[in-house]
Order: C-alpha cells, then sequence, then structure tokens
C-alpha cells in the first residue's frame, strides 16, 4: 500500500454506552475504503467524528503523518476532509443553482449574480454527469436520486482529500449509480481518499480496493476487496453469538394473524404467520421495511396489495386506520418513544389509560376517575413502573419507564397481538430485562408478540422465532434451532447483496 | 405556585379549584384594589354589574376559543360568525315574525353551521385552522351584511329580555348562562372522556392517533362547539344592544384570544384551563372599565392593556418553568 493520506487508531466513543471501543484503518490516497458493518457497529459515529461533528474520546487520526483533531465541521473541512451525508440537506424552494452555491452565491454591487451563479452551476452538474438538467429548476421537483446526485455536487465543489460517503446509492437508480461510480473513478485518478460506507456488499468489487469491518465499534478486519467474498465478509460481521436462554415452546400454538402477499411502496410481496403465545423477531437492517411491515399490519399505514387474515377466519382484511387494527385486538409500541407514543408532560394517568378511555366512560362521558385510578395504580406495580405516583409526568420518568407506560397503555386495553418497534432502544439494561420478562409472560399468557430489533444478539436471547427483512423482502424465517447470527446476517443483507434486487 | 406534584391524589390537582387559578385571581384582585384607591367611584355596585352586564358575549366566545387553542388550533371566524348569528336572529324576530326561543335556536345554528364548516375543512382537507377560518372570517362577515342589508336593525324589547338585568339584582340573565357556560366548559374539559381527549390531541396528536382515536371528529366537534358558542354571543350581543349590528364583533377574535392566553392556555396546545380564561376575561374587562375611570385615553388604554397581555404571557413562560414564577424571584435573592 503507498503513503497513508489518513490513519485511524484506536478510536474510542461513548455517549450513554460504549460506541466505538477500538477503531483502526488507513485510507490511501486515490483509494475507495469501504466500511461495512451491522446496525449499530458504529459506522455513523465514525463518520461522524471524522468529518467534525463530534468529538471522539480516545485514540488518533492523523493526516499524512499530520496529528488530526477536528474540531468542527469547519475545521474539517479546512484540511480537506468532506462528507456527503445519507440524507440530502437541500432547499427545495430553492433552485438547484442557489442550492449548490448557497453559502457562497456570487454577488455584483450586492445583489445576486445569477448570470455567474448558473454558469458555475452548469459546470458542477457536468462534473457529475447532470448536464440535462437546468440549474434554474427547483430541488423541489427533483427525485430523490437526483437530490442525492446534487448534494455530491454541492459537496465536491470544493477541493477535497478525503470524501466520505454515507450510504450513497441507497436512492439512487442504477444508471444514477454508473455515474456515482464514474465520478468517483475521477477523483480517485485526483488522488482522493473516499470513506465509502454501505451495505451493499455487491457494489464493494466495483468500486472499492480495501474493506474494513466493524463489529460493536471494533474494526475486526481490513483487506484488500480483492481477497474477501460476500459470504466471508458477512462472517466477519456477525461473528460469534452466545445462545439465549431457551424458551418452552408452547404446545397450544394457533394462528393469530397471516400476512398474505403484502406490498406499499418499500415492502414487496411479504408473507408471514404471527401465532399466539410466540415471540417473532423481525430482524433486518435499518430500512429494509421492518417498521413499515409493524405500521401496516396495525393500520397506520396505507398497502398497495395483499391482505391479512385472522385466527382461523379466512376473510381477507386490510386495516385502513389504527382505529381498524386496534379493534382486532392489536397494539403497536413505536419506534419513536416521545414523537409517536407519549403525551410528553401529561400525566403517567393519562398517558396510560390513553387507548382505554372507553372503559372508564360513565353516563355524558364522564370518567370514572377512581376506576382509572385503580386500574392505572394495578399496572404501574404489576410493570414496577417508577415514579412518585401516577400523577406524575411522564416527562421525569427515565426511558425505560416511559416505555412501560406505553406497553402498560395496551395491556390495559387489552390486545392480543402486541407489535414493539425496537422496544428496549436507549433503555438501561436492568429495564431491558424487566421488559424481556415482561414479554416470556405475555406470550406465555398466550398473547402474540412480535419484536422489531436491530440487536440480533436481544432476538436471539428472546423469540421463539426470528423472520428477517432484506430491502423489503422476507428473506427467511428461522425456528430457534435452526438459526444463527451468521444466517440472521446473511438474510438480512441477501435482497441487496444481489445485483437484481431493485 | 405548587409544586409539580409529590404525592397529591390526582383529584386534588384537576379540581375546580386548582392552586394554579390563584395567581390570576391574585392579578384580578389586585387590579381591583389598585382602581380602587386611584378612583372614588370605581368600588361600586355600578360599575360590577355595568362590567358583568357587558362580559357575557366575549366570556362564551371566549371558552370556546380556549378549546380551540387547546387542540392546537386558531379560530379567528369567532367575531364574524358571532355577527352573522346575530344577524339571522334579527331577521327571524323582524323579517319573520318568529317567536324568541325560534330565532334563538336558528341564530345558534347559524353559529354551529359556520364552526362546523371550519371543522370539516380543517379535518377533511387539513388546511390550517388559521386559514380555514380567515376564510370564514369573510365569509360570515359577508353573510352578516347581505343578511341585513347592510343596516343595523333595531329590534326593540323583543329581545332585551337576554341580557337586560333582572329587577332586583341588577344581572342579566346572559351573564347567569355565560357563568354555567364556563363551569360546564371546565368540567368538561377536565372530568369527560372528550376533554381528557382534546388535551392529547393538542399534546401529540400522533400518539393519540397511533391510539385508536379518532382525531378528525374531537377537531370537527371543537370547531363545532366554538361556533355554536360564538352564535350563543351573538345572542346575547344581540339582546345588549337591542339591535342586530352587521359590523358587530370586529377584532373580537382578537379580544378572545387575548383573554384565552392572559389566562395560560398555551398557542401550542395540549394546556389550558376555561375558569382561568373568565379570569382572563374579567382581568382585561376592569382593566379597561378601570383605566377609563382613572382618566386614560383611549389611546392609552389600548397601549396598556397591549402591555398586560404581553406582561401576562412572559409571566405564564416562568409559571410553566421549574416550579413556578416563586423559583425565578428567589432567583434574585439567592445571588
Amino acid at each position: 500500500m503507498s503513503a497513508k493520506l489518513l490513519s485511524v487508531s484506536e478510536l474510542h466513543k461513548r455517549y450513554a454506552v460504549p460506541v466505538l471501543e477500538g477503531v483502526n484503518f488507513d485510507v490511501a490516497p486515490g483509494q475507495v475504503h469501504a466500511l461495512v458493518g451491522a446496525n449499530g457497529a458504529g459506522k455513523t459515529t465514525l463518520c461522524r467524528i471524522i468529518c467534525g461533528l463530534t468529538p471522539h474520546d480516545a485514540g488518533n487520526m492523523q493526516i499524512e503523518g499530520i496529528a488530526y483533531h477536528p474540531e468542527s465541521v469547519v475545521d474539517a473541512e479546512g484540511h480537506g476532509v468532506r462528507i456527503v451525508m445519507q440524507e440530502p440537506h437541500l432547499i427545495d424552494t430553492l433552485s438547484i443553482g442557489e442550492n449548490l452555491f448557497f453559502s457562497e452565491l456570487p454577488k455584483r454591487r450586492g445583489v445576486i449574480d445569477f448570470d455567474r451563479l448558473y454558469d458555475q452551476s452548469r459546470r458542477a452538474l457536468e462534473s457529475i454527469g447532470l448536464q440535462g438538467l437546468d440549474p434554474k429548476q427547483n430541488v423541489g421537483s427533483l427525485g430523490i436520486g437526483q437530490r442525492q446526485l446534487i448534494e455530491i455536487a454541492r459537496v465536491l465543489i470544493h477541493p477535497c482529500r478525503i470524501l466520505i460517503l454515507d450510504e450513497p446509492t441507497a436512492a439512487l437508480t442504477d444508471p444514477q449509480i454508473d455515474l456515482l461510480f464514474k465520478k468517483i473513478e475521477e477523483l480517485k485518478a485526483q488522488g482522493t481518499g473516499i470513506i465509502y460506507v454501505s451495505h451493499r456488499i455487491s457494489e464493494f468489487k466495483r468500486i472499492a480496493d480495501d474493506i474494513t469491518v466493524l463489529k460493536n465499534g471494533q474494526s475486526v478486519s481490513t483487506s484488500r476487496v480483492a481477497d474477501l467474498n460476500a459470504d466471508e465478509i458477512v462472517r466477519l460481521m456477525a461473528g460469534d453469538l452466545e445462545q439465549g436462554q431457551q424458551q418452552a415452546i408452547l404446545s397450544d400454538i394457533s394462528s393469530a394473524i397471516r400476512v398474505r402477499n403484502l406490498s406499499d411502496s418499500l415492502l414487496n410481496n411479504v408473507n408471514l404467520d404471527i401465532h399466539y403465545g410466540e415471540i417473532l423477531g423481525l430482524a433486518g437492517l435499518i430500512g429494509s421495511g421492518r417498521t413499515e411491515l409493524l405500521r401496516a399490519i396495525f393500520g397506520a399505514d396505507r398497502i398497495d396489495d395483499g391482505h391479512l387474515m385472522l385466527e382461523d377466519c379466512d376473510d381477507q382484511l386490510i386495516f385502513e386506520s389504527p382505529q381498524e387494527g386496534i379493534r382486532h385486538g392489536i397494539g403497536l409500541i413505536p419506534e419513536d418513544r416521545s414523537r409517536q407514543g407519549l403525551l410528553q408532560d401529561r400525566s403517567i394517568t393519562s398517558n396510560m389509560s390513553l387507548a382505554s378511555m372507553q372503559n372508564f366512560r360513565q353516563a355524558l362521558g364522564w370518567i370514572d376517575k377512581e376506576m382509572e385510578q385503580t386500574s392505572v395504580e394495578a399496572y404501574r406495580q404489576k410493570l414496577e413502573i417508577n415514579c412518585t405516583g401516577i400523577s406524575q409526568s411522564v416527562s421525569e420518568l427515565s426511558g425505560g419507564n416511559q416505555q412501560k407506560v406505553i406497553i402498560s397503555r395496551w395491556l390495559m386495553k387489552d390486545c392480543k397481538v402486541l407489535l414493539f418497534d425496537e422496544p428496549t432502544r436507549g433503555i438501561d439494561i436492568q429495564t431491558r430485562e424487566a421488559i424481556y420478562r415482561l414479554l416470556y409472560d405475555l406470550a406465555a399468557q398466550g398473547k402474540a408478540i412480535v419484536i422489531v430489533s436491530s440487536e440480533i444478539q436481544e432476538l436471539t436471547t428472546i423469540c421463539d422465532r426470528i423472520a428477517v427483512l432484506s430491502n423489503g423482502q422476507l428473506t427467511a424465517d428461522f425456528q430457534r434451532d435452526e438459526w444463527s447470527a451468521e444466517k440472521i446476517m446473511a438474510a438480512s443483507f441477501s435482497a441487496y447483496t444481489d445485483d437484481a434486487a431493485a | 405556585m405548587p409544586q409539580p406534584d409529590e404525592k397529591v391524589p390526582l383529584t386534588q390537582r384537576t379540581g375546580i379549584f386548582r392552586g394554579e387559578y390563584f395567581g390570576l385571581l391574585g392579578a384580578l384582585l389586585a387590579l381591583i384594589l389598585f382602581f380602587s384607591v386611584q378612583s372614588e367611584y370605581f368600588f361600586s355596585v355600578l360599575t360590577f354589574t355595568t362590567l358583568a352586564n357587558q362580559i357575557p358575549s366575549l366570556t362564551v366566545i371566549a371558552v370556546g376559543m380556549t378549546f380551540v387553542l387547546i387542540i392546537a388550533g386558531i379560530d379567528l371566524s369567532v367575531g364574524s360568525v358571532m355577527a352573522l348569528s346575530g344577524s339571522v336572529l334579527g331577521l327571524a324576530l323582524l323579517d319573520m315574525n318568529a317567536p324568541l326561543w325560534f330565532a334563538g335556536i336558528l341564530c345558534l345554528m347559524t353559529g354551529l353551521a359556520c364552526g362546523a364548516f371550519n371543522g370539516l375543512v380543517v379535518t377533511r382537507w387539513s388546511v390550517p385552522s388559521f386559514i380555514v377560518t380567515l376564510g370564514m372570517l369573510e365569509i360570515a362577515r359577508g353573510g352578516a351584511y347581505l343578511v341585513t342589508g347592510s343596516q343595523t336593525k333595531y329590534i326593540g324589547s323583543t329581545v332585551e329580555s337576554v341580557s337586560a338585568p333582572l329587577p332586583g339584582i341588577n344581572l342579566s340573565p346572559a351573564l347567569f348562562v355565560a357563568i354555567a357556560t364556563v363551569v360546564l366548559g371546565q368540567l368538561l374539559l377536565s372530568r369527560t372522556v372528550f376533554g381528557r381527549r382534546m388535551i392529547a390531541v393538542g399534546t401529540n396528536e400522533e400518539a393519540v392517533h397511533l391510539s385508536g382515536v379518532n382525531v378528525s371528529r374531537i377537531k370537527l366537534m371543537v370547531f363545532s362547539l366554538a361556533g355554536l358558542l360564538a352564535g350563543l354571543g351573538g345572542l346575547f350581543q344581540v339582546g345588549y344592544l337591542q339591535s342586530a349590528d352587521p359590523n358587530a364583533g370586529i377584532g373580537l377574535e382578537l379580544s378572545a384570544i387575548a383573554a384565552v392566553v392572559v389566562g395560560g392556555t398555551s398557542l401550542s396546545g395540549g394546556k389550558g384551563s376555561v375558569v382561568n380564561t373568565l379570569l382572563g376575561v374579567l382581568i382585561i374587562a376592569v382593566l379597561q372599565t378601570g383605566l377609563a375611570q382613572i382618566g386614560a385615553t383611549e389611546p392609552m388604554k389600548r397601549v396598556i392593556t397591549g402591555l398586560v397581555i404581553i406582561a401576562a404571557v412572559i409571566l405564564d413562560v416562568y409559571r410553566n418553568r421549574s416550579g413556578g414564577i416563586g423559583s425565578y424571584f428567589k432567583r434574585f435573592f439567592k445571588s
């Protein structure tokens, strides 16, 4: 390998929990270095540190042998380090040209020199192969792929020595990917070092020179792309797995929901059986359609095709609103607790009884407060919610206790099917254990439990069955004795690995 | 201000006489005391009965506005809707010779219909309520001019009974209806399923939707209720003036919003109290009457009223922060 352009050694970072625990890799000039890892492996944090968005706790970075510790994005840009984020940060109501040169619009006598602006913009668009676009067009009218390319063009207006691309192809069509790769070849020829983050393993062979695999915040391997095949990459990401405690499988597992041919803008012909008395895990990468599947079953999102069948009944149903899903005994514990679940600043009581107000309704819509409080207090004790009393505001509770309040909301409603989207995100270990115990109990009582989680370890510990989504498709359905972290990981990547995948 | 709860039973906290009323009540009493000292005429039965007979119309409209603000909406049309409802009342009494009870129902239904229209457009097409009710502000005003032929219609003693002081107590039936509306409104808000859901919608609409509550229905009902109460305000107003004036209630929506906000209801939704709104109405009414009596000119009255509204909202910000305004002032003494 030639001289190092960027060298990262023993990088550490912790937020509440350690995120990076020793990352090492080097980027050589004119080379593309791929970074790959499962959800939560630390890819995004690593990118943020390199481009100056987040400080690191320990470790060293060097650019051409000189210590590099960016204090801000501006500082990093001064060193020639630039990043293209996964989500384009463009202003919809402005033209392409105005977006491209937003921070340094050419001016003449105090007003914008539009002739010069659009002239420069045309050149910038050409450089990335978008010469067909009119720089006067509003960004809002563009497709997501074009916007992504414009974001890339915007970053590349400035000279850069190190370019970070975070999932650049997630929104691109095949011809657009070809344009991007052509640009990357150009940059390589100019000696730019590129860090390429992606979970599309198939792309690495085309574009990358080196690859570093991250696992649990550590770089577990760096090698030449040519020396690894897709299976080996997956094996490196997955690693070994401690087998979780064996669950007693209930003898009387009966069908709760049969999902048939479900399709929407992301999901592609999903078939899945959900059983009473069983904890079903849904694994997959972020953006693979896990949340969308739960929401579609619950009735929160419109689906394009397919249907559900409940229990033994063969009626083909589609729930058009959460009300319908709830009426059929389904509850959803959403991913984003504060945005989709909690009534901030309101009492535990108000939060918990939100879905079950009917139970406490007397004549004239009067609330039977005594009955409500008795019921809320019972769940507070049952789930051991830590608070000063049920009139305490939920905003003052810890994340774990907030989650218990939301779970109680659905237990109070007596739902038969509970869909959990990332139920333990941001929750401390002890509360996690408590939530796991609760899930076992609920399954033992005969409820159907579905859990989406980004942590494979979590799923293999608590689930009876694990289904895997990849790029909107259901790619695997494992029983407890069939799975391994490697198989789950391989299934998560499978619909992205095939080049045919849309 | 009470600390945000140790182990106070819930019933005490959400009861009608919750501690947070005392701040506003104190401000009201302080104003009354101030004007009584400043003007020898202020503290008299006449002042208070005059005040009491002026406020019913604004009070009931402000109650409706409280609900709308709690669900994080706004209703700019209430003044115009009041005028239109009053005009319909006049039309029914004068041109149709309808009995008062029938004309009164027609008046209320007019308000209800306008409010329901607002609610339907807001929920069906997800148009911001600011825009929809701004449109209704124009529509209802135009409607009032059409109904009355752009002229104030003198009705006379037929409607007097609504807002005229009852002999002996010098207070009007309208005042009692307005007070009943405040009490019922507060009970609706703090004691019923509907009230709980209103607060929830204003706090986090997405969470309420995902909990299987029909958010559209709640919004529709709240806007309808605000319209109905604007119609009731129109009935009071016509009774008070003994005539149907198509120019009545211009700018009333802003007075109502001011009273509600002085009462501590949050413009961003999820928080509010009907009793506090009544206190807000009273504070502004006392302020204006008192200022007039101590000889403030009309322009000065408006400047001072404006300052009081802003001061009330600033105080509210501190009241909601870390245990109340008390702890804010404590900081001055500590450091």
